[in-house]
């Protein structure tokens, strides 16, 4: 059976390509299905807790998406006329951006102030066409004096100043409304800039953040995607010197990409900027097959064979590594099953897939596209192997003894920089500096305040409960204590509005500046406040229907993961302990990925373990030997380690991306070592060679295709590190750096090991997998 | 500009009070018609002195959440200027007794004053901001004051069933630039001239909020009152269900019970 399907694909290649490119096609239609989800839930499953608290705390009160006008003007001073009528107009026009719910400038502040028996609640600047110095100083006075204006909307110095636009998105077409939104935002940002061009207008928010992870994900697709197509085909033409085979190879990968997409679009999966890099990897890995068959066919050619029957050959012999390899491959991405971010398991799933449809395609339509396909080869009747490899096993024959020792030493080293790695994702820094989201966000950091938030919601559980007294001075204590942390910015708090009605109808005396004394004031003082305030700029973003709750937006500098869930809990437990009677609820879209990244390194490493307990099984039983499926063990697990380990000393911060590198590592790394051990042990047992032949014969056979996968392999990786997208990009450079690794230990620690440990089963007694082994390794040894 | 509105009004009513009306009207543009079947409803509910009723307004968020607002309210018709509008809170029991009076103006903004009981002062609210928030619900002052043929410029769009009422469609454009909407579309009943819907468009154009009135009931053998109103804000999906009950005509209220001086003894 498996016979006639070789001999079909080789001596009939029309009718396989026929029946090939019909499957693929009709698979690949569904590409046309796919749908691109770019926003940042989709990175949390619906039944997360956090997005659930999240969801919860935005019905109560009020959406928190928004988009950010920075404004920094060349003068350092926002307090000229020039200046305020930029933020003024910009305001205004700000309400024509699609979905917009609310816009907070200094302008618009709900300046209140007391004038004989009158309160007077409104912009604070009206017309800033009239304004002269005067209005400008009382202006600079007022608001560098606003607690829920100073550090969030101006800063201290009064040099930059924030527009801040909430939007409400209605879901129905989240793409097309970040679209809407931001286009907009950006039309504004440039027409402004055009007027005013002494002020430089910068565009962040969460908004705008969704919509570089979508302008990321296409720029990997637009630029990336072809660049690895280049380096792919030059990389085969040139180190297995054949175009057609470039060609063949190239019409595979591209073939392995679009079935992919095109299942993945036929089961109405979408795509995600994480599972967005799924061609890249696949493409990769796919190419690793077909070096294999090709490397095979052009040794057999060399030695003289036809090119039909080099084909069949290298088909035949190279049929079951390839689908291990596949298999373990494929295992490996499927771990990425354990990930609690949707996108991963996505990622995971498609390139599992699309790794098995390579190993399909690479057995049938690549010896078919091969068989057609002119290729010449030069035969060569004296043909010594590879020089390079020649030299190689031979230096690690004769080394071996020191190499050991020595590859041990060197390889714990890099295992003792592990804990050098610390937990840390900024959600800022998932692009790199050439994203403008991320410059605008660090000069709002530099300048005025972070982007991370902590939103607490203080439930009293009681209806009006936070009018009482008590309450409100609770919140206002627990809003001084939170301002005196390092770490906060600025906390957007009821309790100043409290103190600052209480002030105006006291006629604005100072002295009257504090919170109001009895239950009924306050919440007099509140109906009196909100009866004045315009549509958009109400209090339901702060007070919930029946004010049994309110909530502190706690601006943060910008702070890693680990911090952040720290700080978080350090809050929490001081509430809990000082105000028992009151409930703490805390939600943000940053909190939220703290806690998904947290979970995933944990869940994913538990993916890991199950991985390895997989594989190990079936490279046991692959390599017929419990022994050789243990030892295999060793380089399979090595190379994620020291990768992390020189993560550890040059980077330090581990975050989303990387969580997922061992599970899918794995897989390509049991690859070169399945190649390595299966030829040794088929030397030992059936060509009875000594270890130190067997070395220098599984260097010869798969040395040369080893290198070269690995080196395509790194390749690709690399440059998937060039992704802006920088989950992606640390996905990339990890995973080449492990493979990387991976290689070294394949060439200089496991033929050590192996030579060692056969040596030593040699001398002890006769091998039980190497039965009429006549040879004693001494008599053997070349040198 | 003033004297042009006038006047414009002026020409509405000689329309309305000739008679010319509905498929005779086609000679009219769709702007006179608008402000014609305007003037007529207005003008319709002339007459009916002073009132009072009580209010019950009930809020929900997304999930289902409700919170209650209880007030009573009392108007006065003013011939040839704005009414005026007092309402009295008892629910939630903190605001008790707080008052809110209202001098509304065809023209210009209206005067407003509050009446604080645990300050025992009236303020007066300097504010052109009738848009936002009336006591945290989706209706607006805006929504719930007097209706004032000046307070809109009108364009009449066609005539449709809805909701088994015979109505007119019409375009109103707030006068005032701080008014929260670009337009309302108002479905008008033909018999009863009052409003069945009316939808909100937001500073952007979009549909923000509808409102939904029912249960009508005919008082003094002429006025129309509603007993059921339910504001739907479309963005946030809160909403505000307002009852409104025991409607009473002729209570005997005059100027001097709508003063800054009669807030401080209301009880």
């Amino acid at each position: 059976m498996r016979d006639f399907l070789l001999r079909s694909v080789v001596y009939r290649p029309i009718s396989t390509l026929l029946i090939c490119l019909t499957i693929i096609i009709a698979v690949s239609w569904g590409a046309g299905l796919l749908v691109f989800k770019g926003d940042s839930r989709v990175f949390f499953k619906p039944d997360n807790p956090q997005l659930q608290a999240f969801d919860q705390m935005e019905s109560v009160y009020a959406k928190s998406d928004n988009v950010a006008f920075l404004l920094v003007p060349k003068n350092r001073d926002i307090f000229t006329r020039e200046n305020i009528e930029l933020i003024h107009s910009l305001t205004d026009r700000s309400w024509q951006i699609p979905y917009v719910s609310r816009v907070d400038s200094l302008t618009n502040f709900q300046h209140s102030f007391a004038s004989d028996d009158e309160l007077i609640v409104g912009d604070l600047v009206r017309n800033p066409q009239l304004i002269d110095q005067p209005m400008l100083d009382q202006l600079r006075a007022i608001s560098l004096r606003e607690p829920l204006l100073v550090k969030r909307l101006i800063s201290e110095q009064g040099h930059v100043s924030l527009i801040n636009v909430t939007v409400q998105k209605q879901g129905v077409d989240p793409e097309q409304e970040l679209a809407d939104i931001s286009q907009y935002a950006r039309k504004l940002q440039q027409e402004f800039s055009q007027t005013y061009p002494d002020v430089d207008i910068h565009l962040t928010g969460l908004v705008m953040m969704d919509v570089a992870f979508i302008e990321a994900a296409l720029y990997d697709n637009e630029t990336l995607v072809p660049l690895m197509f280049i380096v792919v085909f030059l990389a085969i033409g040139l180190l297995l010197k054949t175009i057609t085979g470039s060609i063949a190879a190239l019409i595979i990968a591209i073939s392995s990409i679009a079935v992919t997409l095109g299942a993945t679009g036929w089961l109405g999966i979408y795509l995600t900027p994480p599972s967005a890099a799924a061609p890249i990897m696949i493409l990769t890995i796919v190419v690793a097959d077909c070096v294999h068959i090709l490397s095979g066919m052009i040794h057999e050619m060399r030695q003289g064979k036809t090119r039909h029957q080099a084909l069949y050959d290298s088909v035949s012999t190279n049929l079951k590594p390839i689908f291990l390899t596949s298999a373990t491959t494929a295992l490996g991405f499927l771990t990425m099953n354990f990930s609690d971010v949707p996108p991963f398991q996505d990622l995971g799933n498609m390139v599992a897939f699309g790794v098995m449809i390579a190993f399909v395609l690479s057995i049938t339509l690549f010896p078919a596209l091969l068989s057609l396909l002119p290729m010449k080869v030069s035969s060569q009747q004296n043909y010594q192997g590879s020089p390079l490899m020649t030299k190689m096993s031979h230096f690690v024959v004769a080394h071996h003894r020191r190499l050991l020792p020595g590859s041990v030493i060197v390889m714990a080293c890099m295992l003792l920089f592990i804990p050098q790695n610390e937990l840390n994702d900024k959600y800022v820094e998932f692009f790199d500096e050439s994203v403008p989201f991320r410059a605008a966000t660090e000069l709002m950091e530099q300048e005025l305040s972070g982007i991370d938030t902590l939103e607490f919601s203080i439930e009293t559980g009681v209806t009006g409960g936070i009018n009482n007294p008590q309450v409100i001075a609770a919140i206002a204590d627990f809003s001084d204590w939170l301002r005196t942390l390092p770490e906060v910015d600025h906390v957007n708090t009821i309790t100043d509005i409290f103190k600052r009605l209480n002030k105006n109808m006291h006629n604005d005396d100072p002295s009257w500046y504090k919170l109001p004394d009895n239950e009924e004031l306050a919440a007099q003082y509140l109906l009196l406040y909100e009866m004045s305030l315009p549509m958009g700029l109400d209090l339901n973003n702060q007070v919930n229907l029946d004010k049994s709750a309110t909530r502190l937006v706690v601006t943060l500098k910008n702070l890693s993961t680990y911090q952040l869930l720290e700080l978080e809990e350090y809050v929490s437990d001081w509430f809990a302990e000082q105000y028992p009677d009151l409930e703490l609820k805390s939600s943000s879209i940053s909190l939220m990925f703290a806690h998904v990244s947290k979970k995933n390194i944990e869940s994913m490493l538990f993916g890991s373990v199950i991985a390895l307990i997989l594989i190990s099984p079936i490279l046991g039983v692959a390599l017929r030997s419990a022994k050789y499926g243990l030892i295999s063990l060793l380089p399979n697990l090595l190379p994620a380690g020291i990768a992390f380990g020189i993560w550890g000393l040059l980077v330090g911060e581990v975050g989303l991306g990387l969580s997922v590198i061992i599970g899918t590592t794995l897989g390509i790394v049991v690859d070169d070592t399945v190649h390595f051990i299966s030829k040794y042990l088929h030397a030992r047992r059936e060509r009875q060679m000594s270890p130190q032949d067997a070395v220098h014969y599984s260097f010869q056979r798969v040395g040369p295709a080893l290198w070269i996968t690995t080196f395509i392999l790194i390749g690709g990786f690399l440059i998937l590190g060039l992704s802006t997208y920088r989950v992606n990009a640390e996905m990339g450079i990890m995973t080449a750096t492990t493979i990387a690794v991976a290689l070294i230990i394949d060439f200089i620690f496991l033929p050590s090991l192996l030579i060692a440990t056969d040596k030593a089963a040699v001398a002890a007694q006769p091998d039980e997998d190497i039965e009429n082994n006549q040879l004693t390794p001494k008599e053997k040894l070349p040198c | 500009m003033l004297v042009s509105k006038v006047s414009a009004i002026l020409v509405a009513l000689l329309i309305v009070s000739f008679g010319i009306y509905g498929s005779e009207a086609s000679s009219l543009t769709a702007e006179e018609l608008g402000l014609s079947i305007a003037v007529k409803a207005k003008q319709l509910d002339r007459g009916w002195g002073d009132s009072q009723a009580d209010m019950t307004m009930i809020l929900r968020n997304q999930n289902g959440q409700e919170s209650r607002r209880v007030m009573r309210t009392s108007n006065l018709e003013v011939q040839d200027g704005g009414d005026k509008s007092l309402v009295i809170f008892d629910e939630p029991r903190d605001v008790q007794g707080t008052a809110f009076l209202n001098h509304s103006h065809p023209v210009g903004p209206d005067d407003q004053w509050l009446y604080l009981p645990a300050l025992r002062r009236v303020r007066r609210i300097s504010s052109q901001n009738a848009s936002g928030p009336f006591m945290g619900s989706e209706f607006s002052y805006e929504d719930m004051a007097s209706f004032e043929v000046e307070k809109y410029t009108y364009k009449y769009l066609r005539d449709e069933t809805l909701n088994g009422h015979d109505c007119t469609v019409s375009e109103y454009y707030p006068v005032d630039r701080y008014s929260g909407y670009t337009r309302q579309i108002v479905w008008l009943d033909k018999t009863m001239h009052q409003p069945i819907q009316i939808e909100f468009y937001d500073r952007r154009n979009s549909l923000l909020k509808t409102l939904t009135v029912k249960d009508y009931q005919q008082y003094e053998n002429k006025y129309w009152r509603p007993a059921y109103m339910e504001m739907t804000n479309h963005t946030n999906g809160k909403s505000t269900v307002l009852l409104i009950e025991n409607y009473r005509f002729g209570t005997g209220m005059t100027e001097q019970d709508f003063s800054q001086a009669a807030l401080t003894r209301i009880r």
